[in-house]
């Protein structure tokens, strides 16, 4: 028996408010009077009235709300009715919650098949038609994951209501394991990796993304055992050789560079200077502070005497690309994992963002099927989901979210980019043992903890080694549950590791299980799963499936045999599902048995290694730009106006004010700063509440100036992710890099030429600076292929990008320094010098110009700046100082002025570099007295004195005399807050 | 000797560590325990002081504080109700607000405790929203003795206070208002409005007609320090006319939120 529940609100519904004010930005302003929302339970169990009424009670709240279970509610008349809900077997968190609720409230319990599940139904009062109803459904469902179901009113009261829908999973497979045979012709062989192993019915399991070179050397191997690969085999394998897995790019040989890139210039950056600072010596203020870099799921530095401090970044693009919010929720949740997943877990706190957008102002439809029935989602749709997804994942985590970035260029179009990453703590000793080492022993239980294995997000790691096209699956989708992760990661590293109840652990992300255990595995040297033993969702789920399912916020475990029984208690006492699945082994094997037969018998050594190397080959040609033709006569004034309103430089405050960044208590520099609430480049933390040291964040991109050179490109993130932490107070030789690179087209030499130049400067500007990259990631496939309206062909590729996100660690967070001007009569000062670097610069951009003179960095004379100014910031000379970054000086001087709510006064020699984005810069304001002692600390460096602080609010600036610039505070105000206004 | 205090764990709410720092910097000594233990009987609901602190109990799914109000209410309604029939404190903070009204805590009219009579909704622009807040202090309830003006931050998602009209009337006339928005230093500093959420009558924090039970949705665990505070860098550095000596003056070490964590210790020394 099925029952539904609907509950409204019976006082004004604040989202009904907003989504009525959403359907009129879309244009129904005129069409559409009131809208009213009703939320509805549908329960899929056998229950008595009394319960009914019980469950009713307890699922409204009578204050404010009104609860029916036999007459549905709606208003007195509307025009049409939209109820959605999600597909069977998406992640249903309300849904799950309620029968939780509900087992609890009535001591009952839902059976496997039985469930609570969610919808919504929008009630419109209006004069729309059917298809704008529908076009309204598609506005606010995704039909790749939610069912829009619609009635008119005469439909609705003739029928009584919304029909009841129990989205269950009605799987019809018969869970049986088959062998794929590989004795077959080349071209069949490719097939088979492109587009997956064919079923019965002669359909396609989905993408392997193993290219012929892979899949002759599985059928050699397959060869050699004298039989055919199972599926799951084959399937296991193309997960853990994936691009997502192996970054085969970074580690094959590429022209003459044997050792690959990652090697060769990321990895020995960091040997460098961690061999060059540890020859200082261990009390030395430069000493090596990293401590795990590149061996875990994050990297870690040293924080104080007992602490340590690990990061790591990830990208999520093609699931946000296709439903943003889970896409992006999945995103925050799972690197979240990535800190309790290293060592023996390392406590969250805090996240980064960063997304690449693009632009909301352009409407451009692009379709993945040539017939124009599947429509991508346009930038503005997926921003607003992909913030919606980190707000849910991150506040609903108890995680501070307090730094990120948002940049919108309209080749991200086809495939956005949604950056997450995640800072966790962790003691360096948990009794006698150092907690950032971990070692599943032989004999130890393989254990699973968290949620259970669905359909959801399989191929999710072969996915996101092609391209974003037709055949891309659904299933790749997911939604993430961060309650369920938060009951995990409270469970395990604030209790379980502490009690010293299990010997590794890993997270479960791409290729699920079979990465998971196959990865942890390589501790012990084999192991050995009983399938079956794997909690599930719904029955019905392949072997192959259960392997590969990517389903969210689960954790792999080695428990010694001996602990098991107090460890399963304590998941249990918290509410956390725990399952012993088999045993790590040191037999060199990877088994996998399904009711006791035999579905998996392959080596380790086959399983992480026996991938052969492929060599690549790059090519590079500059590129050439027309230069733009300026007049002669430029208004500043506007120009100065333009860029601050503009999508890369304006104000996103909408987006840090719904990130909660003071939970934990932390917070010393926030997302937005002084009177003004302008966004600063970095941000402050404090993650101990009894201690002064603080950690620092920040991060450089520049997309656009790749279009020039990847080299310079890369040399200016780097070096504006350090300036940004030293812009703020931290010591030049306390900040660490993350590297994520973002690439498109990695079969075309030019494109491979760009990376290796890119890679090269990661190189030189990390041992130029001392700054070690601790962890890093690579997305390569920034690719869209689909159709434009007419029908036609398109490939939209992104510009190649990369994020440098840099860590700074501080000693004493009172010494912190903020962007806003804080005293009338200060004197600014322009630190380091400015060229004629306005190539890729927002400056250019407004004039559709790329140009050619892209921002070089002279490391050197940065570095010594640097330092130096870490020495007048340590003795408190500096009143306020900003890094001089997208959009260049201007800009810079106006973020100041805004956020300190006071005017400037300033003289300056060459207008037109006003707008030039020339690196290792930072603007700094001091008292007056302190303008001797200043510069005698600043003494052999380049630095300007540009003018004073006024208590006028006006920018003015001057050139000879004449003011080129005259701008009133409150318009620039009004100008950098009203890009989002309306957001 | 200290109070104990004693903070609720589990199921995402997430405050505790930080609400027992706030406790223990004041004076008291403090204890986080997860529901659960409650419930299995391992943990006592004993001490001085019970704290529900914020977070995202069950994910605010089915209303924001529902599912965590009904686990106790199965489970432990009785042993709370005891504690809060003793002369014993009892604070709620943001998510710890949206329980105690579930579980007719707050404001108990009558001192009938267990019916839902107030409520805190979505916020007007139904989004989750982090800012700073004044604060006027309206009634004297213990957590706010000494208290007239603070400025604290919130962060949430369901922080507009509801009543029905009668029951509104009984709150002003039973002075269970213990503090409103209102628009002071952080307003006037950032240009922001008094009322974050849409609260009805500027209502943040309520409690129940023996003012030992509160309410708030914003945060004074988030305000304990001086660094926490919005404009800190901005007093450390500002050296205006007349006031030249501010700047050499040493930093205070605390936010004025922790005086909320001292009065709740104070009030049993008495």
């Amino acid at each position: 028996m099925n029952s539904r529940i609907e509950v409204c609100y019976k006082i004004p519904d604040a989202r009904s408010r907003v989504r009525k004010n959403d359907f009129f930005s879309n244009g129904f302003n005129k069409k559409i009077k009131e809208v009213f929302i009703v939320d509805v339970y549908t329960i899929n169990k056998d229950l008595t009235k009394t319960q009914l009424v019980q469950i009713s009670s307890m699922l409204s709240n009578p204050v404010f709300q009104d609860v029916s279970l036999t007459n549905p509610f709606s208003q007195k008349k509307f025009n049409y009715a939209i109820e959605i809900g999600f597909l069977p077997g998406v992640t249903d968190n309300v849904g799950n919650t309620a029968k939780e609720a509900i087992e609890d409230l009535l001591k009952i319990k839902f059976k496997d098949q039985e469930g609570v599940f969610t919808s919504q139904i929008t009630f419109i009062d209006g004069v729309i038609t059917e298809n704008e109803a529908h076009q309204i459904g598609l506005n606010m469902g995704n039909p790749l994951i939610q069912r829009i179901h619609i009635k008119n009113f005469k439909d609705f009261i003739k029928e009584k209501g919304m029909d009841i829908i129990v989205p269950k999973v009605n799987l019809q497979n018969k869970t049986q394991v088959t062998q794929v045979n590989l004795n077959v012709p080349d071209e069949e062989l490719k097939i088979i990796g492109r587009q997956g192993i064919k079923n019965n019915d002669g359909t396609r399991r989905g993408p392997l993304a193993l290219d012929l070179t892979y899949m002759k050397t599985i059928q050699n191997y397959f060869k050699k055992l004298k039989r055919n690969p199972t599926d799951i085999e084959l399937e296991s394998i193309a997960q853990t050789w994936s691009e997502h897995c192996k970054h085969t790019i970074f580690a094959d040989p590429i022209d003459d560079i044997k050792d690959g890139l990652y090697e060769t210039y990321i990895k020995k950056a960091t040997d460098e200077i961690r061999k060059k600072k540890s020859a200082k010596g261990r009390s030395s203020s430069g000493r090596d502070f990293c401590v795990s870099v590149f061996l875990d799921n994050s990297g870690a530095i040293e924080f104080d005497q007992k602490y340590l401090i690990t990061h790591k970044a990830e990208t999520h693009n093609s699931p946000s690309a296709l439903d943003p919010y889970g896409g992006a929720i999945t995103g925050i949740v799972g690197v979240n994992r990535d800190a309790i997943g290293f060592g023996l877990g390392a406590k969250p706190i805090i996240n980064i963002y960063g997304y690449c957008f693009g632009d909301i102002k352009i409407n451009y439809p692009l379709y993945k099927d040539p017939h124009l029935k599947q429509k991508m989602l346009p930038p503005e749709r997926i921003m607003k989901g992909v913030i919606d997804g980190v707000n849910s994942g991150g506040n609903c985590s108890g995680i501070p979210t307090p730094q990120g970035f948002v940049f919108f260029e309209k080749r991200y179009q086809g495939k956005p980019l949604v950056f997450v990453g995640t800072v966790g703590l962790i003691p360096k000793k948990i009794g006698k043992k150092l907690a950032y080492k971990k070692q599943a022993k032989s004999g130890d239980y393989i254990v699973v903890v968290g949620g259970r294995v669905g359909q959801d997000g399989i191929h999710g790691a072969t996915f996101s080694s092609e391209a974003l096209s037709t055949g891309s699956p659904a299933t790749a989708v997911q939604i993430g549950d961060p309650i369920t992760q938060k009951k995990l990661s409270d469970a395990l590293v604030k209790e379980a590791r502490d009690l010293n109840l299990y010997n590794s652990i890993t997270d479960n992300g791409a290729g699920g299980l079979s990465c998971s255990v196959a990865e942890m595995a390589k501790e012990s040297g084999g192991f050995e799963v009983e399938l079956e033993k794997i909690p599930l969702k719904y029955p019905g789920l392949e072997p192959w499936q259960i392997w590969i399912s990517e389903s969210q916020e689960r954790m792999t475990l080695a428990v010694p045999k001996n602990k098991w029984l107090k460890f399963k208690k304590l998941m249990e006492k918290r509410g956390v599902e725990a399952t012993v699945i088999g045993e790590f082994t040191k037999s060199k094997k990877c088994l996998v048995t399904y009711k006791g037969k035999k579905i998996m018998n392959m080596e380790m050594d086959f399983l992480h290694d026996g991938l052969p190397k492929r060599p690549m080959k790059t090519s590079f040609t500059p590129p050439f730009h027309e230069e733009p033709h300026l007049k002669k006569n430029l208004n500043f004034n506007q120009i100065t106006l333009d860029l601050i309103k503009k999508l890369n430089i304006a104000s996103f405050e909408f987006i840090s004010s719904q990130y909660d960044h003071e939970v934990q208590g932390g917070s010393v520099l926030k997302p937005l700063q002084g009177k003004g609430k302008i966004n600063g480049e970095a941000s402050v933390t404090k993650p101990l509440l009894n201690s002064k040291k603080a950690v620092a964040l920040s991060q450089g991109i520049y997309p656009t100036y790749s279009d020039i050179d990847t080299y310079h490109m890369a040399a200016c993130s780097i070096d504006t992710a350090i300036r940004n932490l030293i812009a703020v107070g931290v010591d030049p030789q306390k900040i660490a890099l993350l590297d994520n690179f973002c690439w498109c087209s990695p079969d075309d030499p030019q494109k491979l030429g760009e990376l290796k130049r890119a890679v090269a400067a990661c190189y030189d500007y990390a041992t130029s600076y001392g700054t070690p990259f601790i962890s890093g990631k690579d997305s390569m496939f920034n690719d869209f292929k689909g159709y434009d309206e007419k029908g036609n062909a398109i490939k939209i590729s992104i510009p190649p990008t990369l994020l440098v996100s840099s860590i700074g660690i501080m000693d004493d967070a009172e010494k912190t320094v903020s962007i806003d001007l804080k005293n009338p009569g200060d004197l600014i000062y322009l630190l380091g010098e400015t060229y004629d670097e306005t190539g890729g610069s927002e400056f250019f951009n407004l004039f559709g110009a790329v140009g050619n003179k892209v921002p070089k960095v002279d490391a050197k004379k940065n570095l010594k700046l640097y330092k130096a100014l870490y020495r007048s910031i340590s003795f408190g000379l500096i009143t306020s100082s900003i890094s001089v970054t997208r959009g260049g000086l201007a800009v810079a001087l106006a973020k100041m002025a805004m956020a300190g709510m006071l005017g400037i006064k300033i003289k300056f020699n060459k207008p037109i570099h006003l707008f030039s984005e020339s690196q290792g810069r930072i603007v700094v304001t001091i008292n007056k007295k302190n303008k001797e002692k200043f510069e005698k600390m600043m003494k052999g460096n380049p630095i300007t004195l540009l003018g004073k602080v006024t208590e006028e609010k006006k920018i003015i600036i001057n050139n000879k005399d004449k003011k080129i610039i005259n701008l009133d505070l409150s318009s620039v105000l009004k100008n950098y807050q009203s890009t989002f206004k309306n957001y | 000797m200290k109070p104990k205090v004693l903070i609720f764990s589990g199921y995402g709410l997430n405050c505790e560590e930080e609400t027992k720092y706030a406790f223990e910097l004041a004076g008291a000594k403090g204890e986080i325990v997860h529901i659960n233990d409650f419930i299995d009987g391992s943990k006592k609901l004993e001490g001085q002081i019970l704290a529900f602190p914020g977070g995202f109990s069950y994910g605010d799914d089915t209303g924001s504080g529902n599912a965590f109000a009904s686990k106790i209410k199965n489970h432990l309604w009785e042993k709370v109700l005891k504690f809060v029939e003793k002369d014993n404190l009892v604070i709620g903070i943001c998510n710890g607000f949206q329980i105690l009204t579930n579980l007719g805590l707050l404001p108990a009219l009558d001192k009938k405790y267990g019916v839902r009579e107030v409520a805190l909704v979505h916020n007007d622009n139904a989004r989750y929203t982090v800012r700073w807040v004044d604060l006027k202090i309206e009634n004297n309830t213990p957590w706010f003795s000494g208290i007239k003006n603070i400025s604290l931050p919130i962060a949430h998602g369901e922080g507009k206070f509801y009543a029905p009209p009668e029951i509104m009337n009984l709150l002003k006339k039973k002075k269970l208002i213990s503090a409103r928005y209102c628009h002071d230093e952080i307003c006037k500093l950032q240009n922001l409005p008094a009322n974050p959420n849409g609260s009805l009558d500027d209502i943040a924090s309520i409690t129940d007609e023996t003012g030992r039970i509160l309410g708030m949705m914003p945060h004074p665990e988030r305000a304990i320090f001086f660094t926490q505070l919005p404009h800190w860098t901005y007093f450390k550095k500002k050296s205006a006319k007349g006031r030249s000596s501010y700047e050499r003056k040493p930093i205070p070490k605390e936010g004025h939120g922790l005086q909320i964590f001292k009065n709740a210790i104070n009030y049993f020394k008495k």
